[in-house]
């Protein structure tokens, strides 16, 4: 596999994965159970899920490392086990995609403050983060993806953290927006512009959004991005706000859906492709069979 | 600008000091504890409220001013307590079983106190029961349940079902908020009222209230 950015760089458009929790869920993880747990306690399950987004045309696979950070898993009361349990997230979807795929280390929120605001001291969260990113790296992570964002500051501070202790891969960092009167900005505050501003300024390679509320809006979060950047740009869409139908979690945007607006992701400029809550293996099989059509078009 | 408007304005800039010493010198001006409540601390925390609402500002303003909100009130507590200021009502917080997030349970909180409800959060992780338990205990009449995943949303509809077999519906009301939520959930559960955010939140329990 050649170096990710260069193909980026090149024009290609790469399709990611989708949604995590929803199919732990399916297989047995409880509510109010660490979803980090499962890396060490039942591998299988996510080489069975790394193999289903790889098999359904994923190129960039993410480690079940989300909440991997110390001060998340300290919510669980196991954050002494950062090390083994983002190594064996790792391991688990280099067995099955190992050089046939990237693999994204996942690096999403701590759910802390940080202060003036909150509690939480910057210089504890990067450390944190380095812990977790650290530990990713050598295990064969090929790229880093600090996600769901919506401080500014703990975005940099994962940057950072990447920075110091895998200075070789590269880094994607999304924030997730929600549209308001003056435009998109994250609930803390955060502008599109600001995004970009800053976290190409702590060295993200590649941009982006994910999470959020449906693929519409990530159109015109996409097309701000572009507005002000030539970065590599990722999107990954829930497939729309959830509601809940006779006692089921429902997602109203369907593969079809997905099918019909990934073009004008890829007109916009979008260069990663994939899903987030909400989204399987079906709706990244379509991703990248419309990515397929409309390449060859 | 009086000394209930500069309190009011500390409180919209989330200065906890200044809100502190134009706390204490509003009552060194001798003005009621409840005026200074209502007409400074409550009337910046409702503006800041209303702006969160229009998207003006965002949550760390809204966390910056609730530090303020706290400075003034610390000071002002005592003088409550001896006037006998009653709170607006009681109301049982926390985010559901299985859901760990508390961010936005925190900020409603927040609001609430802004709005001069008296709190019992809680916290996250809360079994259905506790939730019924503390509101019978506390004599409240409202109980706000929160949710961040997706998939927590059901244990919401658990409460609204056990409060029914527990034969408290009458008395007891239930409002639910959280990302995952929409007036349409919030129907098709059961619940009394739905708030799409904090600030409506307080809103929609003045009307509960009533």
């Amino acid at each position: 596999m050649s170096e990710i950015l260069d193909r980026l760089t090149a024009g290609e458009i790469l399709v990611g994965d989708g949604a995590m929790g929803s199919l732990l869920i399916q297989r047995g993880l409880k509510q109010g159970q660490c979803p980090e747990l499962l890396n060490q306690s039942n591998p299988k399950i996510l080489e069975d899920i790394a193999r289903l987004y790889f098999e359904a045309g994923a190129q960039i696979v993410e480690t079940n490392t989300f909440g991997g950070s110390p001060a998340k898993l300290h919510a669980y009361g196991v954050d002494e086990q950062c090390e083994i349990l983002n190594r064996s997230a790792v391991e688990c979807v280099r067995n099955v995609v190992g050089g046939r795929a990237y693999i994204a280390g996942s690096c999403g929120p701590t759910g802390q403050m940080l202060k003036p605001y909150g509690t939480a001291e910057p210089q504890d969260i990067r450390t944190g983060f380095k812990r977790q990113i650290g530990t990713m790296a050598e295990g064969g992570a090929d790229l880093i993806c600090i996600e769901t964002m919506t401080d500014i500051n703990e975005a940099t501070l994962a940057i950072e953290a990447a920075k110091a202790v895998a200075p070789d891969l590269p880094i994607i960092a999304t924030m997730t927006f929600d549209k308001t009167p003056r435009g998109y900005f994250t609930i803390m505050g955060v502008s599109i512009k600001e995004a970009v501003e800053k976290l190409v300024e702590a060295g993200a390679d590649i941009l982006g959004s994910n999470c959020g509320n449906g693929l519409e809006n990530m159109i015109e979060i996409a097309r701000d991005f572009k507005k002000l950047t030539d970065m590599p740009l990722l999107i990954q869409a829930n497939a729309g706000k959830p509601e809940l139908r006779d006692g089921i979690v429902f997602y109203p945007e369907s593969p079809a859906f997905f099918a019909e607006k990934v073009p004008e992701l890829i007109d916009t400029g979008v260069s990663i492709i994939g899903g987030c809550c909400g989204t399987d293996p079906e709706y990244i099989k379509t991703i990248k069979s419309t990515v397929n059509r409309y390449l060859h078009k | 600008m009086n000394i209930l408007q500069k309190l009011s304005e500390a409180i919209q800039q989330g200065d906890d000091r200044l809100a502190a010493s134009a706390t204490q010198k509003a009552i060194e001006q001798q003005l009621q504890a409840a005026e200074i409540l209502n007409n400074g601390l409550i009337a910046g925390m409702d503006i800041i409220g209303q702006r969160f609402r229009d998207m003006e500002i965002f949550l760390p303003d809204v966390l910056m001013a609730a530090r303020a909100m706290h400075a003034g009130m610390d000071v002002l507590k005592p003088l409550l307590l001896q006037a006998g200021v009653e709170s607006r009502g009681k109301i049982i917080l926390g985010t559901v079983k299985g859901d760990l997030h508390d961010i936005g349970k925190n900020l409603v909180a927040i609001m609430l106190k802004g709005a001069g409800f008296e709190i019992f959060d809680l916290g996250v992780d809360v079994e259905a029961g506790r939730f019924i338990d503390a509101a019978v205990k506390e004599k409240a009449s409202i109980i706000g349940l929160s949710a961040l995943l997706t998939t927590t949303m059901p244990a919401m509809k658990e409460i609204i079902d056990l409060l029914k077999e527990r034969g408290l519906s009458d008395q007891i009301k239930i409002i639910v908020g959280g990302a995952p939520l929409s007036q349409e959930s919030a129907n098709t559960m059961g619940a009394n009222s739905y708030a799409k955010d904090a600030a409506s939140a307080v809103e929609t329990i003045k009307a509960m209230m009533v």
